[in-house]
């Protein structure tokens, strides 16, 4: 595939319209059908953790006699967890700055510092998460811990599929260099890893600084 | 628990039990046979080549009603089962299936119907119509595609597996808790449930997202929204439910997975868990489910009404804006599931109307039926019967679902045979009826040939009288009390309404048989009824535009559209003119290249998800990584798309324009 021109839609004789209007001048390019239906994927992703996000609300209080959730969250931790993915996508949205100016070395600089960040992350979630295990707060223990376990679980295993898949894209540019296809990707996965910053924004208010009011 | 087998022993076979023994070894032998036979006539290098890796929407969505059409005989064969089972259960008869295996067998009915019948006939048909309808060559993501297939190919595997091995849920269709709680259903019938459909489902929520990017991203040059077929407008309306409903049915069977395998607290009776909110979840997924079947098949009744009337389709507009009202009013009833689950006067009454406003789209549906064959000049082919068949006895069904909106009615009849009688009469002529019908309408464009018309007529007979003979006496039996899933009935004075529903499921075995001898009968006299010109009906949209099989690429150069029913003002002008359009410049076309990627992925699944229903864990991890390392590879490869060079493209295209003459003269002499 060459690296210069845009490669066009499913079979197409003529190379796809970049219009993004009503799409009635034709198949449009991949450059907008790719992105287009990872977007739909994400929201299909949103509506799997809004039915967590409602699990979570209606499981809240249904502790069985247990911890509730003033007794178990730590808002410092949680601060800091939450600074580590933010910084982690802004630092994303850097690597895709120096992508597209087709810099080799700062983009491999940018995606290992993402997917450090990241790691930070989930580091600091798998303690919180080790803690409440030991202190007989695990998952087992009620309705609302099975929720809560869930539903950050859920999120958290996202993070380790982004770490996954940066560590792939980090072969694939090293190994393919900017081509059109390996710059639709890098572009999916900076939608992915900001997308489960949504997420997080959401987890953060609606468990922990809703679960941590006097 | 064994570190290399789980739970797997020699016990989960079920030597003890005749009925799943004796069905296995012949669905064994059966399969064994087959293979030989495809040995035999070495096809197995062509379906590897043509099918099984094939990238080809056309390819895909015959592979999808192949699976539908199997699993339908599957399906059959439990549901004449339980219908002879209730026949011979009356009074002091225990019949000849116990109820942990009269259980299995409506729990596995259920589960088949929908999931691996229904659905992969309904996204078979739109894999196969939408990307001809809209005037293109493919859809967005073809490999993508060849994935949705293979992990929906491999949930039914795993359903048909626990006929040999172990058990199947029985639980009912949607397993609901407390009862599919390890507590209560310790075995691994659950869990096969549970992962098959949790497979299937991964695949048909990438076919969502594939097909909306298609309909909304990859259309013909001209067709925009208000020129597209009807059909493609179901088909947006349907995935996009699919989009937004499927992630919650992922949601909710994996929490149920957790309490089963982690010991969550989710659903259970003890812990604070609530099954009502499973109740919940699982209605929130499963009443737009019904609009993804049936929205689609309101599509293939538009476009058959529409061709065999000779008229363009009445209310065109009104037909797309009623789509799409049903398509958000089905995120507003899932409540009147459990009106019986005691929310209030309130939220019943809310959820009751809003039930209730659903008929209103559809009754617009019905009538810009009916108006499109008024005044036209109805041709009464196979197709036309079904759709016929499926407006008189649709309405019914729709009316009894109002009758069941309103929440005290509701309390009286709620599980009931009239129950069971009202989501069949809508399931089966709205549904099955409709695939049937578009069964007859594209089989010609998909093989060259049409099928015979009056075995045809024959199979639709069994059907309509089957069904009715099979599920309007549950009205009857729903109203003096009759609740479902019994596998023993006391009353024997029911005996002589149970006995026509018996007769009834044989019709509809009957139907099933002939649509088996139609298939191989046409096949064999196929010579006789070629379709030659590749428009067979005198059809409307751009699926008929092209020849009958199309090529790989569908249209040597994507049509322009210049208005609603883009082929048929394309046809009359022709046909005015006397000639066809000026012959365009040709050029080379790119098409996807096969891969083996969705067989080797769901070969993967399978094995992952077989070993988590059995607990052989380092099997399970083996299968992720599988998984994950295909992905990679596919991820690694340089070539995506190989070029038709323009010679052969021209030279079919020749060859289309030459058949085109001279059906156009054919034409213009008979005028």
């Amino acid at each position: 595939m060459s690296t210069v021109s845009e490669a066009p839609a499913v079979g197409l004789t003529h190379g796809g319209s970049e219009d993004t209007g009503l799409g009635n001048r034709g198949p449009q390019s991949k450059s907008i059908v790719v992105p287009y239906g990872f977007w739909l994927f994400v929201l299909s992703d949103m509506v799997l953790f809004s039915a967590l996000f409602a699990t979570y609300a209606s499981l809240v209080h249904a502790t069985d006699g247990g911890p509730v959730t003033s007794q178990l969250f730590d808002r410092t931790n949680v601060a800091i967890e939450t600074l580590a993915l933010l910084v982690s996508s802004f630092i994303c949205g850097l690597a895709m700055i120096a992508a597209k100016r087709q810099n080799l070395l700062w983009t491999q600089i940018w995606l290992a510092l993402t997917g450090f960040f990241g790691f930070v992350f989930l580091v600091i979630e798998l303690t919180e998460f080790a803690g409440m295990i030991r202190i007989g707060a695990g998952p087992q223990r009620s309705a609302f811990l099975s929720s809560f376990f869930t539903l950050v679980g859920c999120h958290g295993a996202h993070v380790t599929a982004g770490l996954m898949w940066i560590g792939t894209m980090m072969a694939q540019v090293w190994a393919k260099g900017f081509q059109p296809h390996i710059m639709r990707r890098l572009l999916c996965l900076s939608v992915f890893w900001h997308a489960l910053d949504i997420i997080w924004v959401a987890i953060f208010t609606i468990v922990y600084l809703i679960g941590t009011l006097p | 628990m064994s570190p290399i087998f789980g739970k797997l022993t020699w016990s989960a076979i079920p030597f003890q039990e005749p009925i799943p023994l004796v069905t296995s070894i012949v669905v064994i032998l059966g399969l064994a046979a087959v293979a030989i036979w495809i040995t035999r006539i070495r096809a197995w290098q062509f379906l590897w080549d043509e099918y099984i890796t094939s990238t080809d929407h056309k390819k895909i969505g015959i592979m999808y009603i192949v699976l539908g059409l199997v699993m339908l005989v599957r399906g059959f064969a439990d549901a004449i089962m339980m219908r002879a089972q209730q026949y011979f259960a009356v009074g002091p008869s225990q019949g000849y299936l116990n109820p942990e295996h009269y259980d299995q067998i409506f729990s596995a009915h259920g589960t088949i119907m929908i999931f691996f019948v229904a659905m992969p006939l309904v996204i078979g048909f739109m894999n196969f119509v939408v990307p001809l309808q809209l005037g293109v060559r493919d859809v967005a993501f073809p490999t993508l595609n060849n994935v949705s297939f293979w992990l929906a190919a491999s949930g039914a595997l795993l359903v048909n597996l626990s006929l040999f091995l172990g058990e199947f849920a029985r639980t009912g269709w949607l397993a609901f808790p407390p009862l599919s709680e390890k507590a209560f259903s310790p075995g691994v019938g659950v869990d096969y449930y549970l992962v098959a459909l949790q497979i299937s489902g991964v695949g048909t929520v990438l076919t969502g997202v594939n097909f909306v990017t298609t309909i909304l991203k990859i259309r013909a040059p001209g067709m925009s929204y208000l020129r597209m077929p009807v059909f493609c407008w179901t088909a947006l309306a349907a995935n996009l439910l699919i989009i937004a409903a499927f992630p919650v049915l992922t949601a909710t069977l994996a929490m149920l997975m957790l309490d089963r395998y982690l010991g969550f607290h989710f659903f259970t009776n003890d812990g604070g868990g609530n099954s009502m909110l499973y109740m919940n979840l699982i209605w929130v997924w499963g009443h737009p489910e019904v609009y993804i079947l049936v929205l689609p098949a309101f599509g293939i009744y538009s476009e058959v009404v529409a061709t065999f009337s000779g008229k363009p389709l009445f209310g065109y507009r009104s037909m797309v804006f009623a789509t799409l009202a049903i398509c958000i009013l089905s995120f507003t009833v899932w409540l009147h599931h459990f009106f019986t689950m005691g929310a209030g006067a309130d939220v019943n009454a809310f959820f009751g109307i809003a039930s209730m406003l659903i008929g209103i789209p559809t009754g617009v549906k019905i009538y810009n039926w009916l108006f499109t064959m008024y005044g036209g000049r109805v041709r009464f082919n196979v197709p036309m019967y079904y759709t016929i068949g499926f407006m008189l006895t649709f309405t019914l069904g729709g009316l009894t679902g109002v009758l069941l909106a309103i929440p005290p009615v509701d309390f009286v009849v709620h599980n009931s045979l009239f129950l069971v009688a009202h989501f069949h009469n809508v399931i089966i002529p709205g549904v099955v009826f409709a695939i049937f019908a578009g069964y007859h309408y594209w089989f010609p464009k998909a093989f060259g040939f049409t099928l015979d018309e009056r075995l045809g007529k024959a199979g639709f007979w069994c059907w309509f009288v089957g069904f009715n003979l099979a599920f309007m006496p549950s009205y009857l039996l729903g109203f003096w009390g009759g609740t479902r899933r019994m596998q023993h009935i006391s009353d024997p004075s029911w005996k002589p309404w149970l006995a026509v529903e018996l007769l009834g499921a044989c019709f509809i075995g009957a139907a099933i048989a002939l649509t088996v001898w139609q298939l191989l009968y046409s096949i064999r006299t196929r010579d006789k009824r070629l379709d030659t010109t590749g428009d067979p009906w005198d059809g409307r949209t751009l699926e008929w535009l092209t020849l009958s099989p199309p090529p790989h690429y569908n249209f040597a150069v994507l049509p322009d559209v210049h208005g609603e029913e883009a082929y048929w003002h394309r046809k009359q002008k022709a046909i005015e003119r006397e000639e066809l359009i000026p012959e365009p410049d040709y050029k080379p076309i790119e098409m996807p290249l096969n891969t083996p990627t969705g067989v080797i992925v769901a070969f993967f699944a399978s094995l992952c998800g077989f070993a988590i229903i059995w607990y052989i864990w380092w099997l399970a991890i083996l299968g992720l990584v599988g998984a994950f390392a295909i992905f990679v590879w596919y991820a690694w490869r340089d070539e995506h798309e190989h070029v038709i060079p323009v010679e052969e493209v021209r030279d079919n295209a020749r060859e289309r324009r030459r058949i085109r003459m001279g059906a156009l003269h054919t034409v213009s002499q008979s005028r």
